[in-house]
C-alpha cells in the first residue's frame, strides 16, 4: 500500500492519469484543431483573394476607350493573326469571326469565341474596355478568367493605341451568328478561378504597356514579336504548367495538339538564315533551302504577307538577334 | 507440321515485305519532296533578285511534273508511320491529296509552256508556289524539327 501512492504520482506526472489529464488533452486537441481550422480558411480567403481576376486599371480603361482607327486596326489584326483561332472552320474568309475550331492541347480541347460583331453570339455588345480587358488581363467581361490557351501574356504587351484600332477593324467586320461549344478541359485544369494562380506565375507585370518606337527595327521588332505577334507562344517548349520556360524562349516548341514541331526562330536557329531569308519567308513562305512553310505556319504567312514590308523586316531583325538564355 | 510452318513463315516473310515497302515508300516520298526543294531553291534566289535562267526554270517545272506523276502511288497504308512528316490526316483525305498532285502536274505543266522569259517567270510563277505548295504543307505535313 505504501508503495502505491509515489505510482499514482508517477503517473499521473507523465500525463496519463485518465482523471485529470484527459479533459485538458481534449481542450487542447479543441484548440488545435481552432488554429488549424482558421488556418485553412485563411488560406481558402489568401487563395481567393491572390486568384481573383483583375481588370485592367480605370485610368488605362479610359484612354483606351478614345475612338479607334480601323485602317490602322486591319494591319494589328493580321499582326495579331487572330483568324488563325478565330476564324469559322470549313471556310477560308479569314474575316468571318465565329470561332468553334477545335484546338487541341495536353489539357484538352478549347473552342475560341465568337469574336464577330454579332449582337447575341458574339462580341457586338462590348465595350473597347472590355475588349482591352480580354486582351490585356484576360478576364472576360462577367469578370472571369479566360484560359491562357488565348494568348493574352503576349497581347497584355499590345499597346493601347493597337487595343482600341483593333477593337475598331473588329467591329467592321461581317456578324456571325452561332454560340460555339464549351470547351472540353480536363479536370482539375478546368477550374477557371485556378488561372488566378496561373497568372501570377507567368502573366507579366505590366501597368501599362510602351508603345515601339517606329523607326527603330529592334524596339519595333521586339513590339511585334512579344507583343501582338504572339510567336513565343507556339516557339518556345512550356512547363508542366502550361506556362513559356522564359530562359528556352522561341527556341522551339512541340505544337499544341502534338503533332510536330515550332522551330528555333532565336538567332542559333536561325544561323542558316539571312535576315531577308526570314523577312521573305514570312510573306512569301519560302525558305532558303526552297522547301515552304506549313502546318499553323502557313496561316501565319497569309496573315503576315498582308502588313507593311518594314514590319516584316523588324521582326526578322529582332529574331535574327536574339539569344536565349539556354538553348537546346 | 511442314505446311503449318511453311504458312507461319509465308506470313512473316509477307509482312517483313510489306513492312519495307511502306519504309520503302517513305523513303521514295522524301527523296522527290528533296529534289522538289533542291530544284526550287535557285527559283527563291531568282524571286529575290539572281539572274532570271530558263533553263533552272524549265528543270525545277520537270522535277515537279515527274513528282506530281509519282506521289499519288507512293501513300500505301502502311506508310502512315515511320520516318516520315506525312500526316494521318492524308489517308483520310486521300481524294484530295490526288487532286491536289494532279493540279500540280497540270499548273506545272502549263507553266512550262508559258513562262518563257523573266516577265511571264514574274507574272506566273508566284501564284504557281502559292496555290501548289504551301496548301498541302499546312493540311498534310508536320516537320517535326
Amino acid at each position: 500500500m505504501p508503495r502505491e501512492i509515489p505510482r499514482k504520482a508517477n503517473l499521473s506526472a507523465l500525463g496519463n492519469d485518465p482523471d485529470s489529464t484527459w479533459p485538458r488533452l481534449a481542450n487542447f486537441m479543441r484548440l488545435l484543431f481552432a488554429v488549424a481550422l482558421g488556418l485553412a480558411l485563411a488560406a481558402l480567403a489568401e487563395a481567393w483573394v491572390l486568384t481573383a481576376p483583375r481588370p485592367i486599371s480605370p485610368d488605362v480603361a479610359r484612354e483606351v476607350s478614345r475612338p479607334g482607327d480601323p485602317v490602322a486596326g486591319r494591319v494589328v489584326f493580321f499582326l495579331a493573326g487572330c483568324d488563325s483561332c478565330h476564324m469559322s472552320p470549313g471556310q477560308t474568309d479569314p474575316l468571318r469571326l465565329g470561332g468553334g475550331m477545335e484546338l487541341k492541347t495536353p489539357f484538352g480541347s478549347f473552342f475560341p469565341p465568337n469574336i464577330s460583331p454579332d449582337r447575341a453570339d458574339g462580341i457586338g455588345e462590348w465595350t473597347t474596355a472590355d475588349f482591352a480587358d480580354a486582351l490585356m488581363a484576360g478576364v472576360s467581361p462577367r469578370g472571369e478568367h479566360y484560359f491562357p490557351a488565348f494568348p493574352y501574356p503576349s497581347y497584355r504587351h499590345m499597346s493601347l493605341k493597337d487595343v482600341r484600332d483593333l477593337f475598331a477593324f473588329i467591329r467592321t467586320t461581317e456578324p456571325v451568328a452561332g454560340r460555339t461549344p464549351p470547351h472540353a478541359i480536363r479536370f482539375p485544369f478546368s477550374i477557371r478561378r485556378a488561372v488566378g494562380f496561373w497568372k501570377l506565375l507567368y502573366l507579366p507585370n505590366i501597368a501599362r504597356p510602351p508603345e515601339a518606337a517606329p523607326d527603330d527595327p529592334e524596339s519595333l521588332g521586339r513590339y511585334l514579336v512579344e507583343g501582338p505577334g504572339h510567336c513565343a507562344e507556339c516557339h518556345s517548349p512550356r512547363g508542366l504548367l502550361g506556362g513559356v520556360i522564359a530562359s528556352r524562349r522561341l527556341t522551339g516548341g512541340p505544337l499544341p495538339d502534338g503533332k510536330g514541331k515550332a522551330p528555333n526562330i532565336t538567332a542559333a536557329g536561325l544561323a542558316d538564315w539571312s535576315e531577308s531569308d526570314v523577312a521573305d519567308a514570312l510573306s512569301t513562305g519560302f525558305t532558303p533551302s526552297g522547301d515552304t512553310l506549313g502546318g499553323p505556319m502557313a496561316a501565319v504567312v497569309r496573315n503576315l504577307s498582308q502588313t507593311p514590308e518594314a514590319d516584316r523586316a523588324a521582326i526578322a531583325h529582332y529574331l535574327k538577334s536574339y539569344r536565349a538564355d539556354s538553348n537546346p | 507440321m511442314m505446311k503449318w510452318t511453311m504458312a507461319a513463315l509465308a506470313i512473316a516473310v509477307s509482312a517483313g515485305l510489306a513492312a519495307a515497302a511502306g519504309a520503302d515508300a517513305i523513303k521514295d516520298r522524301r527523296a522527290l519532296m528533296k529534289a522538289n526543294g533542291d530544284a526550287t531553291k535557285p527559283i527563291v534566289a531568282m524571286f529575290k533578285g539572281a539572274p532570271f535562267d530558263l533553263a533552272t526554270m524549265q528543270n525545277a517545272l520537270k522535277t515537279y511534273i515527274d513528282t506530281a506523276g509519282k506521289m499519288p502511288a507512293l501513300f500505301p497504308p502502311d506508310s502512315k508511320t515511320g520516318d516520315t512528316n506525312a500526316l494521318p490526316a492524308i489517308w483520310d483525305n486521300m481524294a484530295d491529296v490526288d487532286a491536289r498532285f494532279e493540279k500540280l502536274g497540270k499548273d506545272a505543266t502549263a507553266a512550262l509552256a508559258n513562262v518563257q522569259d523573266e516577265a511571264s517567270f514574274k507574272a506566273i510563277m508566284p501564284d504557281f508556289y502559292k496555290n501548289n505548295c504551301g496548301g498541302c504543307h499546312e493540311k498534310y505535313r508536320a516537320k517535326q524539327t
